[in-house]
């Protein structure tokens, strides 16, 4: 009994601190683009714009939902829904601190993966019900952009895998506690020794900006060409809901980052190690992500696929092969 | 158009209709969508030396599906009439209508005897809210029509004592008088 109640109140936490971030991190995004743009962004409504997102969520909830004519009914409905669950179920195994965390699943990272392909279903549904030909176009564009970058994001954490030896995500930042030269960005004191890590970072970085539809590599909604891409016909809260999950997965991105490369909670210095630290290497990533989307301007769908095909694919699995043979040597 | 005087549901609760009407007029996202002319300045609205972003109006969305505020700005052609009737149509309730520019409040300087192709004013086919004149009115034109629909949406005012702005206005003009 006792042990239900705590999982569902892990749960429970988990899905405010998914929700939370996935609102507040719109605001972010706004008045980030506001500074970069030289101008203040959304700041009038409540201290310093704080109000500005439960606002649009209140606007959202209340508007009309149109479920237009000769869409499929069940895939419509069900297409937010199935982009944002995932994401709000691999916060589950994310762990933020050596005692912060929902569920310490021995193949966390597996299950995190897994989950962050099934969002992508969600988005094939979506240009596929709702019976537009902007939204089936760039659906096709969004799945054809998640089979290129998932790719070589996983045998990135596959590299990983094989120099921490374990899938649990916990082990994976244990073994790189203690200071900067243990982190798997740069680990030169660490248990494993392998100059190829800093061209990992960069792969999983490039990858998980691709994997979430972040400029610049959104074609899934590219305004120019496609309108507003495979959420066009959704309005409402359908629309609110994308934009969560959207959000949401870029938490994800930047978390397995941290985890993977920077050591999750271990400070750089050895002092201290605890949440915070972790919560300054995600934001820290998250705002590297926002400042990327509003300085570069979008790509092409032939750039962005033989970006992925032709180099980071060969790149990452030149990586793996060599991190092996690494691993032999010493 | 008046206000009109419709409840919204069968159940009213006054406090959550009151909260709601101050969210939909903190959260005006206008449609992506300009004419003529006046488009320039409506851009010029959202670019960072008047940022219409402060009042949580700048996401321009390019969908009408997500579109509260269609702004008109522009000539309207005859030609054209019908595509921004579809759109209107394809918003989803509430949404609003704001004719920015001489051209959309009454056809403007193409209200001409010759003129053959141009409807004179965007309220002939739509239930416009909100009139914004100027030939183009300028971006603080625009957020002023902002400010004013949001107190038409909610019956909140976001800038109270209108007396003491309207008291620093005649100072103003004096100095540009004595500048001149
Ligand atoms: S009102 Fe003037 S500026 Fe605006 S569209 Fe008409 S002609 Fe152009």
């Amino acid at each position: 009994m006792i042990l239900t109640l705590t999982i569902l109140l892990a749960v429970i936490i988990a899905i405010a601190w998914a929700a939370f971030n996935a609102a507040y991190l719109v605001l972010a995004e706004r008045r980030g683009a506001g500074i970069i743009q030289r101008r203040p962004g959304p700041n009038i409504n409540g201290p310093f714009g704080l109000l500005q997102p439960p606002l649009d969520g209140i606007k959202l909830m209340a508007k009309q939902l149109i479920i237009p004519d000769g869409a499929d009914k069940f895939m419509y409905i069900s297409a937010p829904v199935l982009v944002m669950c995932p994401a709000i179920m691999s916060f589950v195994a994310l762990p933020y601190s050596d005692w912060l965390q929902a569920q310490n699943i021995d193949v966390g990272l597996l299950m995190v993966f897994a989950f962050a392909s099934m969002g992508t279903m969600g988005i094939v549904f979506a240009g596929w019900s709702s019976r537009n030909k902007y939204s089936l176009m760039a659906a096709m564009r969004s799945v054809s952009q998640a089979v290129a970058y998932e790719i070589p994001m996983i045998i990135t954490a596959l590299t990983i895998t094989l120099m921490a030896g374990t899938t649990n995500l916990d082990a994976i930042v244990a073994q790189q506690s203690e200071n900067f030269f243990h982190w798997n960005i740069f680990p030169l004191f660490g248990e494993t020794h392998n100059i190829l890590m800093p061209f990992s970072f960069l792969i999983f970085f490039i990858c998980s900006m691709a994997e979430t539809n972040r400029a610049p590599f959104d074609l899934g909604e590219a305004e120019g060409e496609l309108v507003a891409g495979f959420h066009i016909e959704y309005g409402s809260m359908g629309f609110g809901l994308f934009f969560m999950g959207e959000y949401a997965n870029i938490v994800i991105g930047a978390t397995l980052a941290t985890i993977f490369f920077l050591g999750g909670w271990s400070c750089p210095f050895g002092l201290f190690p605890g949440v915070w630290w972790f919560l300054i290497k995600m934001y820290a990533i998250i705002f590297t992500i926002i400042w990327i989307r509003w300085t570069f301007p979008r790509t092409t769908i032939y750039g962005l696929l033989n970006l992925s095909w032709k180099i980071l694919i060969p790149a990452s699995l030149v990586n793996l092969l060599l991190t092996a043979g690494l691993m032999k040597v010493f | 158009m008046g206000k009109e005087n419709i409840p919204e549901s069968v159940v009213q609760l006054a406090i959550a209709d009151d909260i709601i009407k101050i969210g939909r007029a903190n959260s005006l996202w206008p449609l992506t969508f300009g004419i003529a002319c006046c488009a320039i300045e409506m851009m010029a609205t959202g670019g960072s030396r008047f940022d219409m972003s402060r009042f949580g109006a700048e996401v321009f969305r390019p969908s009408p599906r997500q579109a509260d505020l269609l702004i008109i700005a522009g000539t309207v052609t005859k030609k054209m009439q019908p595509g921004i009737k579809t759109l209107y149509d394809q918003m989803p309730e509430p949404k609003w209508v704001m004719a920015m520019g001489n051209c959309a409040i009454s056809g403007g300087p193409f209200a001409i005897k010759e003129n053959y192709n141009v409807v004179l004013g965007a309220d002939t086919f739509l239930p416009v809210d909100i009139y914004v004149p100027g030939c183009p009115p300028r971006p603080e034109g625009l957020l002023q029509g902002i400010i004013e629909l949001e107190e038409l949406v909610s019956d909140w005012k976001r800038f109270k004592d209108p007396e003491k702005a309207h008291s620093r206005q005649p100072s103003i003009r004096a100095q540009a008088d004595k500048e001149v």
